[in-house]
C-alpha cells in the first residue's frame, strides 16, 4: 500500500516546499505531488519533463447567451453571489441585456435554471491543468489553476489520486505531497485519508497561533501529525514554547532546522539544500527526513479479512 | 437479496476497493439468483465533493440492501443508514471472498462511519 | 482609501508591512482601520493587540427539511450543483457541509418543504487601539467558507479614512474577494526564485481584475535581483524596498511592531505611508474614487 506523507504549514512561508524538495531528494522511490495549486513552487527546484497533460474542469460557470437575452432580470434577482449586472451589450430585443461576472460566478446554476428564455449557458469550465512528469528523483505530479479560478480542492484531490495511481503502478511506496498555506479547501482535500501530516513551522508567535489551527484541522480529520521547527535559532525561546504546546497537544517535534544563507543559495541555483551541499540546515534536513521515515504510521488498509468475535 | 462491494475491478476476482466513495466500480451480486453486475463509479471517482453520498444514492438505486467496503466516511454512511442498507466496512481481499465472508455470517455490520469525515473530497 | 496588501507567496511579510502601516498612519493623526481577511490565519491581532468590543458569528444559509411539506420529487436534489442534497427512496437528506448557500433548492421546492436555516461558520471581531481600527474574521476549523466571512469583514471599510486589508497569499478566491475593490494594492514579495515565481502569479491576477498596484520588496538584499529585473522589465512600480534585518524578524518572532521595536523603522514605514497616500491621490479621476466594485 502506498503511504502519503504531506506537508504542511498552516501559515505561508515556513518553509515547505524547500523542506518538500530536499525529502524529493533523500526518499527512495517516491512519486512527488505539488498540492500548492494557487501559488506551486516545486517545479522550481525539481525541474519537471512533462510527459502527460490534462485539462482540468473545477465546476461550471454561467454565461448569458446575450443574443437570447430579453432582459428579464430573473438572473439577477435569483442570484446570491452578487455576480449578474445590467450592463451587458444590446440585442435585438433590449438596449442592455444582462451579464455574468465570472469572477464573481460560483458556479450554481440557479440562473440557468430558472431563465424563461433558456439564454444562459452554463457548462463546465476549463480553468487549469494538471500534468505527470519525470524529474531527477521520481515522477511528479503537479498542477496549475487559472488565476481566480474555483475549486482548488478538486484539483488538489486530482494531483494526489494520479500520484497515487503512479506509485502503485510503479512499485513506489510513498506520495510526498506539497501542501498549501492555510486551512481551506485546498488544505483540506491534501489531508484526508492522508497517512502522516508533517507540520513546518517556525519560531514565532504567529506560528505557534497558526499551528494551532492547522494541528486542530489535522486532527478534525483524524490524521497522524507530527511537526518540525524551521529556522529554529531566531528565537530560541520561542521555539521552546512550540514545543511545549506540541507536547501539550500529544505531537511529536521530529526534528528543528537552523536559520541557514544555504537554504536561500540552494533555491536560487535550483536544487533542494541538501543537494546543493553541507551546511547546519542540510544536515538538519537529513535528520529529519530519517526521523520522519521512521515514524510514518502503516498506510490504513486492513490486510485480512474482518472477522465476527 | 442483493449486495453492492466496492470494486476496483468488475469481476467477482476483482480487490476489494478500500474507498466506499471515490470506488472505481461497485459489483451488485443478487445472493439469491447468484447473478452479477458491475457499475462503473468513475463519475463519482472524479466528482469535487459528496462522492460518497452520490455512490450511496446509486447503490440504492441499484436495489442494493448491503454494502461491503473498506471505509465508509459519515455522509455516505448516513446516506447509507437513511435507506435502510446495511453497512459492512474493514473488508479487503478479493469481491468473492468478501460475498463468502458475508454470506457465512462472518461479517459485522457497522455502527457508524469507520472514516473520519473527507469535508466533502 | 482602501490600500491592500497581497502576496503570491506566503511569508513574504504582508501582515509586517499591513500592521505597520496602520500604526505610523494612526500615529500621523489620520484615521485608520486595519482589516484582516486572512480568515484562515488571522495574524493582525497578535501585532497590533487591541482591545476586542464586539464578537459577532458569521452564519450562512443552509435549507432546513420541513418533512410534513416534502413529496421526495428531488426537484431541490437535481438543481444543487454541491451534491448537498440526496434523496434515499423517499427520505430527503441534507448535508450542510457540503451546501453553498446558493438558495437554488429553497428556490425551486414546489411545497415550501425547505425553509431557511443557518449555521456559523466563522466569527467577526472588531476593536480598536490607539487610534487604529480593528476587525477581523476567523473562519471555524474544517469549514472552506473564506470568501463569505471576507465579504462581512470588509462592511467595516470606513467610509472615509484609511481602510488597510490585510490579504491571505496566493491568488484564490478569498485572495479575490480580499482585495476586490480596493483603490491600491501592494505586492509584498522577497528577492527568491519562489518570490519572483508567486509574484508573477499575483501580478497577472491584479491584472486581470483591473487594480492599480504596486511592488515591496521584503528581505531585500538576502536573495538575488531577478525580481527587480523582473519589475522592470514589466513596468511594474517598486514603491518601497524593506532591508534585510535580522532585528526585524526578530521584532516579529517576538509578536512586536517593527516600528517600536527597531530603530529606523518607524521611518522607514512613514515613508512609505507618503508614498502609498500620494500614490492613491495622484489615481483619482477628478471628483470620485477610482473603481470600487
Amino acid at each position: 500500500m502506498v503511504s502519503e506523507l504531506v506537508v504542511i504549514s498552516g501559515k505561508g512561508g515556513t518553509g515547505k516546499t524547500s523542506v518538500v524538495a530536499s525529502f524529493a531528494a533523500l526518499a527512495e522511490r517516491a512519486v512527488l505531488a505539488d498540492c500548492d495549486v494557487d501559488a506551486a513552487d516545486l517545479h522550481l527546484i525539481l525541474n519537471p519533463t512533462v510527459v502527460h497533460r490534462e485539462d482540468f474542469s473545477g465546476g461550471k460557470s454561467a454565461t448569458i447567451i446575450t443574443d437570447r437575452c430579453t432582459a428579464c432580470g430573473i438572473c439577477r434577482e435569483v442570484c446570491r453571489f452578487d455576480a449578474v449586472f445590467h450592463d451587458g451589450p444590446g440585442n435585438e430585443f433590449v438596449d442592455t441585456t444582462y451579464r455574468i461576472d465570472s469572477v464573481a460566478c460560483e458556479g450554481c446554476g440557479v440562473c440557468a435554471w430558472f431563465c424563461p428564455s433558456r439564454a444562459i449557458d452554463f457548462s463546465p469550465a476549463v480553468n487549469g491543468e494538471w500534468y505527470i512528469s519525470e524529474t531527477r528523483h521520481g515522477p511528479m505530479v503537479h498542477a496549475r489553476l487559472g488565476v481566480a479560478e474555483e475549486n482548488s480542492g478538486k484539483l488538489v484531490t486530482t494531483v494526489r489520486r494520479e500520484a497515487k495511481r503512479v506509485a502503485e503502478e510503479e512499485n513506489r511506496r510513498m506520495v510526498i505531497i506539497d501542501g498549501s498555506p492555510g486551512i481551506g479547501c485546498p488544505v483540506i482535500a491534501s489531508i484526508t485519508g492522508a497517512t502522516a501530516v508533517l507540520v513546518v513551522t517556525e519560531p514565532t508567535l504567529s506560528g505557534l497561533h497558526d499551528l494551532d489551527r492547522v494541528v486542530d484541522l489535522a486532527s478534525h480529520f483524524g490524521i497522524p501529525t507530527s511537526i518540525c521547527i524551521n529556522k529554529s535559532d531566531i528565537n530560541p525561546e520561542m521555539t521552546k514554547r512550540i514545543r511545549e504546546r506540541a507536547r501539550e497537544r500529544k505531537i511529536e517535534a521530529l526534528g528543528e532546522i537552523p536559520y541557514d544563507p544555504e537554504v536561500t543559495r540552494a533555491q536560487i541555483a535550483g536544487v533542494s539544500v541538501v543537494e546543493h551541499g553541507g551546511g547546519p540546515a542540510s544536515t538538519a534536513i537529513r535528520d529529519l527526513w530519517h526521523s520522519v521515515a521512521k515514524n510514518l504510521p502503516e498506510p490504513s488498509g486492513l490486510i485480512q479479512l474482518q472477522t465476527k468475535g | 437479496m442483493r449486495v453492492a462491494v466496492t470494486a476496483q475491478g468488475t469481476t467477482l476476482e476483482s480487490a476489494v476497493d478500500q474507498r466506499f466513495g471515490r470506488c472505481r466500480y461497485f459489483i451488485v451480486f443478487d445472493t439469491n439468483t447468484g447473478a452479477a453486475e458491475a457499475h462503473d463509479n468513475t463519475i463519482n471517482l472524479n466528482a469535487a465533493q459528496g462522492a460518497g453520498i452520490q455512490t450511496a444514492s446509486n447503490i440504492s438505486q441499484a436495489g442494493a440492501e448491503a454494502v461491503v467496503t473498506g471505509h465508509v466516511g459519515p455522509n455516505a454512511f448516513r446516506a447509507l443508514s437513511a435507506a435502510g442498507i446495511g453497512v459492512y466496512t474493514g473488508v479487503s481481499g478479493r469481491v468473492s471472498e468478501a460475498l463468502s465472508a458475508l454470506a457465512d455470517g462472518r461479517l459485522t455490520p457497522a455502527e457508524s462511519a469507520d472514516s473520519e469525515a473527507h469535508g466533502g473530497f | 482609501m482602501v490600500v491592500a496588501v497581497a502576496s503570491g507567496k506566503g511569508g513574504t511579510g504582508k501582515t509586517t508591512v499591513a500592521v505597520n502601516l496602520a500604526r505610523v498612519i494612526a500615529q500621523n493623526g489620520d484615521p485608520v482601520r486595519y482589516l484582516d481577511c486572512d480568515v484562515e490565519e488571522p495574524n493582525g491581532h497578535i501585532f497590533l493587540q487591541p482591545r476586542i468590543e464586539t464578537t459577532q458569528p458569521v452564519n450562512v444559509m443552509v435549507p432546513v427539511l420541513d418533512p410534513t411539506k416534502c413529496n421526495a420529487c428531488g426537484l431541490c436534489r437535481d438543481i444543487c450543483e454541491y451534491g448537498a442534497i440526496a434523496l434515499m427512496g423517499r427520505k430527503l437528506l441534507i448535508f450542510p457541509n457540503l451546501c453553498r448557500s446558493c438558495g437554488g433548492c429553497v428556490r425551486v421546492c414546489p411545497t415550501g418543504a425547505l425553509p431557511e436555516g443557518h449555521r456559523p461558520v466563522g466569527v467577526i471581531e472588531t476593536g480598536s487601539v490607539d487610534g487604529i481600527g480593528f476587525v477581523h474574521g476567523r473562519m471555524n476549523i474544517g469549514e472552506a467558507m473564506a470568501p463569505t466571512i471576507i465579504r462581512r469583514v470588509k462592511d467595516h471599510i470606513l467610509p472615509e479614512g484609511v481602510s488597510i486589508i490585510d490579504a491571505p497569499p496566493g491568488t484564490s478566491c478569498p485572495v479575490i474577494q480580499s482585495v476586490r475593490g480596493a483603490d491600491f494594492v501592494l505586492l509584498v514579495t522577497e528577492p527568491t526564485p519562489f518570490g519572483l515565481h508567486d509574484l508573477t502569479l499575483a501580478v497577472e491576477m491584479l491584472k486581470e481584475l483591473k487594480l492599480p498596484f504596486g511592488v515591496i520588496v521584503n528581505r531585500a538584499g538576502s536573495g538575488d535581483d531577478r525580481v527587480n529585473t523582473y519589475c522592470r522589465d514589466e513596468g511594474v512600480e517598486i514603491i518601497a524596498e524593506i532591508p534585510d534585518d535580522r532585528r526585524v524578524a526578530e521584532a516579529y518572532s517576538r509578536g512586536l511592531l517593527a516600528v517600536d521595536a527597531v530603530p529606523g523603522y518607524a521611518e522607514v514605514f512613514d515613508e512609505l505611508r507618503s508614498s502609498i497616500l500620494e500614490r492613491c491621490e495622484s489615481q483619482k479621476p477628478i471628483g470620485g474614487t477610482a473603481g470600487r466594485a
